[in-house]
């Protein structure tokens, strides 16, 4: 294979038929893994859209997805690009968001059954576990065009400082409820309010380490201090979206010319195009107040635990989104439309995206680790921006499959493991904890200090789990 | 052989088989009602009658599964499995049996269907499709 070493870190592709070159940003370690799927094979395919800017990225965490690479960043131009649902994922803002709370750790410690066995059993997840809200198909439209905003200060759950610390402040503007459909909303009606299954999932955690004293004041994260990590998306609403648009852009436009029918797209300023837009909007603001509503409840349930207990949102992070943002492209500042799958926006410090309360000093960026394992805070840098469309890593990616994670690993060993760690997990079944089993991820310590290295995020904290709650 | 799963790093990819459209059809359903709730059993307690649309045999797949993720996630109707099906010019009407879906503990979510090295072809004498689902 032609992958060139550019740099530590950084590895580019060019061959005939891509408009521009694919570059990979990994260790020597994690491309090694990187190497073993259809990772590069698929950022090749990124790199022959139409209106491709610059250079199709690959992140350290990336693995092979379906159309686009998952850790997948590319972006476009306004006038001869595409925006693609597959470049986005079927779990439309699928995302993280952490919160801070006033307890400590030994808190926690001391009524740790008591945590994760009322959380579980409030907070519903996994298959099956319907939404414990009852709404109304007016009010799902104006959730879907009013996101974690329209939970906060129309439905009364939570305070307007939450939505304030999230991307986007919680809602996409361009969202249009008309554009998602029937059927997209008959799926996500009764899912509001729920975890799902799969990757996602609710941890209480500790801070272990601080890498940077400074920015963690400034996110008002200190050692020892109890957080509460949300990972989840738009579920069944986001998952329609995307389906329903990938069948009408291969109607519109046929894929006879794509080297992967899941690369289906549209003119960013076409009908389609912006008609999914529209929907993909609707379906963040779905997720957005998805967590909105998990906060709540998880808000209720410790309050009842800790009486005393205080939790506030550090923020909210897209994984899975299109956004059109202006960026500096070639020395030239210019609108783009940026496809980031499997990937969070890092913006460094000055940006009007960021709140207020960040904006000096750059965005966070919260990274899940694989279940059982830590998560990183991070703060987005000025290099992002120059080096990978203001963009960094999500997780810690996977490296095997789920069948070969469940033929090696047993559930109920990765929960003795985990107990023996001091960590109390609830699940769904046996199988859903055996399918994410850490060992089925790349390490997360490896992903995190590659991005503090490539300088294209730096590493704020160190959060450890104490409570998992998975689907 | 009806099905069988293959590696894939984060999804699920099964390959079906049958000796004709219908047969290789059903058999993608069979692993797809597998993918979600493993090789539990399901009651035929109810009917369902579909009809999908499709541009070639590869969409015409892709809305048959998706039905059955949809019927799953906004009617509660679990498969049980393919009672009838008829396909002709790309258009596929078939009767599904099934159960109310929260009467069973599973716990695989299937998000979608993807085209993502998807094909449905005629090998030798055999039917093959070949699907990834989004997990």
């Amino acid at each position: 294979m032609g992958l060139k070493k550019i740099s530590d870190n950084t590895y580019e592709i060019f061959e005939e038929g891509m408009n521009v070159p694919a570059r990979i940003f990994a260790s020597k370690k994690i491309l090694e893994s990187v190497e073993k799927d259809r990772t590069i094979e698929q950022i090749k395919n990124v790199a022959k859209l139409p209106g491709i800017l610059k250079y199709a990225l690959a992140l350290p965490d990336a693995h092979q997805g379906y159309g686009f690479p998952i850790g997948g960043v590319a972006a476009f131009d306004m006038d001869k690009g595409i925006i693609s649902p597959g470049g986005v994922g079927y779990d439309i803002n699928c995302s993280v968001r952490l919160l801070k709370t006033n307890l400590k750790k030994e808190d926690i410690l001391k009524k740790q059954k008591e945590v994760v066995e009322e959380l579980y059993r409030k907070i519903p997840s996994g298959v099956g576990r319907g939404s414990r809200l009852q709404i109304t198909r007016k009010e799902l439209n104006n959730i879907l065009e009013g996101g974690a905003k329209y939970i906060v200060e129309k439905m009364k759950m939570g305070k307007t400082e939450d939505y304030l610390h999230m991307e986007e402040e919680g809602c996409m503007e361009d969202a249009d409820s008309k554009k998602v459909s029937e059927r997209a909303m008959n799926r996500g009606i009764g899912q509001l309010g729920t975890i799902g299954a799969g990757n996602h999932f609710l941890e209480v955690q500790y801070v272990d380490e601080i890498f940077d004293e400074k920015v963690a004041k400034s996110f008002g994260i200190k050692k020892g201090q109890v957080t509460i990590m949300i990972h989840c998306g738009s579920r069944g609403l986001g998952h329609q979206v995307a389906s329903d648009y990938i069948q009408m852009m291969e109607k519109e436009y046929g894929f006879q010319n794509l080297p992967d029918r899941e690369l289906i797209n549209a003119p960013i300023k076409s009908r389609l195009g912006k008609d999914y837009y529209s929907a993909m909007c609707a379906a963040a603001n779905f997720a957005f107040a998805n967590k909105q509503i998990i906060t709540h409840w998880v808000r209720e349930e410790l309050v009842r635990i800790f009486p005393k207990v205080k939790i506030d949102v550090v923020y909210d992070v897209c994984h899975n989104i299109a956004k059109f943002e202006e960026q500096i492209i070639d020395g030239k500042k210019r609108k783009i439309c940026i496809h980031r799958k499997g990937a969070t926006r890092a913006f460094g410090p000055g940006r009007k995206e960021i709140p207020e309360a960040y904006r000096k000093i750059g965005q966070p960026v919260i990274i899940p680790g694989s279940m059982g394992t830590a998560s990183y805070l991070l703060v987005g840098t000025k290099k992002s921006e120059e080096i990978s469309f203001g963009s960094t890593v999500h997780g810690a990616g996977r490296v095997a499959s789920r069948s070969e994670a469940l033929r090696e690993i047993k559930g109920e060993d990765i929960k003795k493991e985990m107990n023996e760690e001091g960590i109390e997990v609830k699940a769904g079944s046996w199988k859903s904890l055996a399918e994410e089993a850490p060992e089925a991820y790349k390490d997360i310590d490896e992903v995190a200090r590659v991005v503090d290295e490539l300088g294209i995020s730096k590493k704020v904290a160190r959060l450890k789990p104490l409570v998992v709650i998975k689907g | 052989m009806k099905f069988k799963f293959l590696e894939h790093t984060a999804d699920v990819k099964f390959q079906a088989f049958g000796k004709n459209e219908e047969e290789v059809f059903e058999n993608s359903a069979d692993a797809l009602k597998e993918a979600i709730c493993d090789k539990k059993k399901i009651k035929a307690a109810e009917k369902k009658d579909i009809t999908v649309e499709g541009g070639d045999y590869e969409s015409l797949l892709y809305k048959f599964l998706e039905e059955i993720i949809y019927l799953l996630e906004a009617e509660d109707f679990l498969i049980s499995k393919v009672k009838e099906i008829k396909i002709k010019n790309f258009r596929l009407k078939a009767v599904l049996s099934g159960d109310k879906a929260s009467d069973y503990n599973f716990n695989n979510e299937v998000k979608a269907v993807t085209y993502n090295e998807m094909f449905v072809k005629k090998i030798k004498n055999e039917w093959v499709a070949q699907v990834v689902l989004d997990v």
